[in-house]
């Protein structure tokens, strides 16, 4: 009996060769050299120089990177605190109200207006909003004209004190649907009886939203949190297009620093360590989501 | 009489509330609409009314004129032969990963699959110069193979991540029954496995060219030349080249919306039940 079993469960392993090739030449040995080039001076043409640590000296002490470090953690607010709570807020809301009292084709059609800014390229998304806030002829400096408030037209993107608040309205813009479509869906899974039970115990909307919604869907909401932090550390197309990450270095975020190491100013190695820098935090993130879903894994089938 | 008046009530504030959100909508959707009626304007009239006054006419020299100007027909070539063949390869790639992991069940798989979703999540950047370096040293430098190769990686990444998932729970006594009649490895996965996945493969498929479609930073690197960019690369190395006047640049945002937004229509029950399925983006 054993001896079929195994033979059953043999032969598996020829169909993995072709994926394990192709993730060591493009993902694993890329990284690696990454790695080693991160030790070097190097200009990208000529020998790269083994200078140590040397790099990730001047890291610690380079204030630009700290600061698009920085700009990422307050991106944060736009990327996952914001679309998180309003997007549970819309999702119950679309969920109870809409639904019940219009029905789920009204409410589907919400939740695809809502999702439409995900689908389009976040770079298009950049040149549609740079369109939006331009300071002579954007809209939103027309309609403050428009309403007798020229006072407070301004050069949303070129100025620092508004740089980056103008990237994060872009972003929350960008990112709102998301978490609509994920936790409308997880809203699915919660029996009815429960909250009706709760009614008649005399629970109040924000109680039951509090002590039942949000309990039940929290695996869902720890996704959102998790993937939309990694997607945070990604923004990379939207800074180019909007602001190129300045004026100055106010609206840096670390792939964008990354990047003008490589190609901009040439500092390969310095660039390098920079991204390295970024590949372990996502890396900590990473370990963090699959903790949590092998953890919900087991108590699920327990 | 309080409960005939009560619905009657009722059913006025649910309108005032139906309202209210289509009004949140409808902000949400207004970059949609004004880039929309501002690229069929004429620079005059835009300068006459405004951007916020619906067009007098439908006007399309700007949107020609871009369409021209960034040879939109090439770049919609460009964009959708990488995106389809990234598509297909990163779905067969997928495929094979997971088959070898979901049904074999072969050793080590949980750390496997570890790798594989970090492959996904680990930041373009810590790979963008030695793929740069690897591009010209092989001379597909500014070729769609480039990063078609690149992306069919690097989706699959993802795709077997999900796939894998999906596959542990395939039904043992179909692999069993097959395998006891002399069914090969290969035909259990070509008659068995992939036919009664087609949903799930679809729906990795369609995600898969929309994720290709809005890549930004590898095909930044990757294509330099004009002949070679994809919608969004020639949308953004375009912007504010040429003295673009304000109609034009509507126009550019107008025609870089417009295929997702086409992909969107068609592939809306597939997406929606793509992102329900895996927390996919």
């Amino acid at each position: 009996m054993k001896k079929s079993t195994s033979f059953i469960d043999q032969g598996y392993g020829v169909f993995l060769i072709p994926g394990i090739i192709a993730f060591l030449i493009i993902i694993i040995l890329p990284f690696m050299i990454n790695l080693g080039i991160s030790f070097t001076a190097w200009r990208g043409i000529g020998a790269p120089v083994w200078i140590g640590l040397k790099n990730f000296q001047t890291l610690i002490h380079d204030s630009v990177f700290w600061l698009s470090f920085k700009n990422d953690l307050i991106l944060l607010i736009a990327m996952t605190v914001i679309p998180t709570i309003v997007g549970l807020l819309l999702a119950t809301f679309l969920f109870d109200y809409i639904t019940s009292n219009f029905g789920q084709r009204v409410s589907s059609f919400f939740r695809a207006g809502f999702y439409l800014p995900q689908i389009i390229p976040g770079a298009v998304a950049g040149i549609v909003w740079e369109w939006i806030l331009q300071p002579n002829s954007g809209v939103v400096n027309y309609i403050l004209k428009a309403v007798g408030l020229s006072s407070w037209t301004h050069d949303w993107l070129g100025s620092p004190s508004t740089a980056l608040l103008a990237v994060m309205v872009v972003l929350v813009w960008v990112q709102i649907g998301y978490p609509v479509v994920i936790f409308m869906a997880a809203l699915q899974r919660i029996e009815p009886e429960i909250l009706e039970a709760a009614s008649i115990d005399g629970a109040s909307w924000l109680q039951k939203f509090y002590y039942i919604t949000i309990h039940l869907i929290r695996p869902e909401i720890l996704v959102v949190v998790l993937t939309t932090s990694i997607y945070t550390l990604k923004i990379f197309g939207q800074v180019y297009v909007l602001t190129g990450g300045g004026p100055g270095n106010v609206t840096s975020v670390p792939s964008y620093y990354a990047y003008k190491q490589f190609f901009e100013t040439g500092q390969v190695g310095y660039g390098s360590a920079v991204s390295l820098a970024m590949a372990v935090i996502i890396i900590l993130l990473t370990i963090l989501f699959i903790n949590f879903q092998s953890r919900q894994e087991r108590e699920e089938s327990i | 009489m309080a409960p005939i008046r009560h619905p009657s009530v009722n059913s006025v504030a649910k309108w005032i509330v139906l309202i209210a959100l289509s009004a949140v909508l409808l902000i949400v959707l207004m970059p949609f609409i004004l880039v929309t009626i501002n690229s069929v304007k004429t620079e005059a009239e835009f300068g006459l009314y405004g951007p916020l006054s619906l067009p007098r006419g439908l006007n399309f020299t700007s949107l020609i004129d871009f369409w021209n100007r960034v040879n939109f027909t090439q770049v919609l070539i460009n964009s959708t032969y990488i995106s389809l063949t990234v598509a297909i390869f990163g779905v067969i790639l997928s495929l094979l990963n997971a088959f070898a992991l979901g049904v074999g069940k072969i050793r080590g798989r949980v750390w496997i699959l570890v790798f594989f979703l970090m492959a996904n999540f680990l930041p373009q950047e810590a790979l963008a110069y030695p793929l740069y370096y690897f591009a010209k040293f092989f001379h597909i430098y500014d070729t769609a193979l480039s990063v078609i190769l690149v992306f069919t990686v690097i989706q699959s990444a993802f795709g077997t991540y999900l796939l894998s998932s999906v596959f542990s729970a395939f039904p043992r006594e179909l692999i069993e029954a097959a395998t006891l009649d002399g069914c090969s490895k290969l035909g259990l996965l070509e008659y068995i496995v992939a036919p009664l996945s087609l949903p799930t493969l679809s729906v990795l498929f369609v995600f898969f060219f929309i994720w290709t479609w809005n890549e930004f930073f590898l095909p930044l690197i990757l294509l330099p030349s004009n002949a070679n960019q994809t919608v969004p690369l020639a949308m953004a190395v375009n912007q504010g080249q040429y003295g673009m006047n304000i109609t034009a640049q509507s126009a550019s945002g107008l025609l870089g919306m417009l295929p997702c937004l086409i992909f969107f229509l068609i592939f809306q029950r597939t997406l929606t039940r793509g992102i329900t399925a895996g927390g996919i983006k």
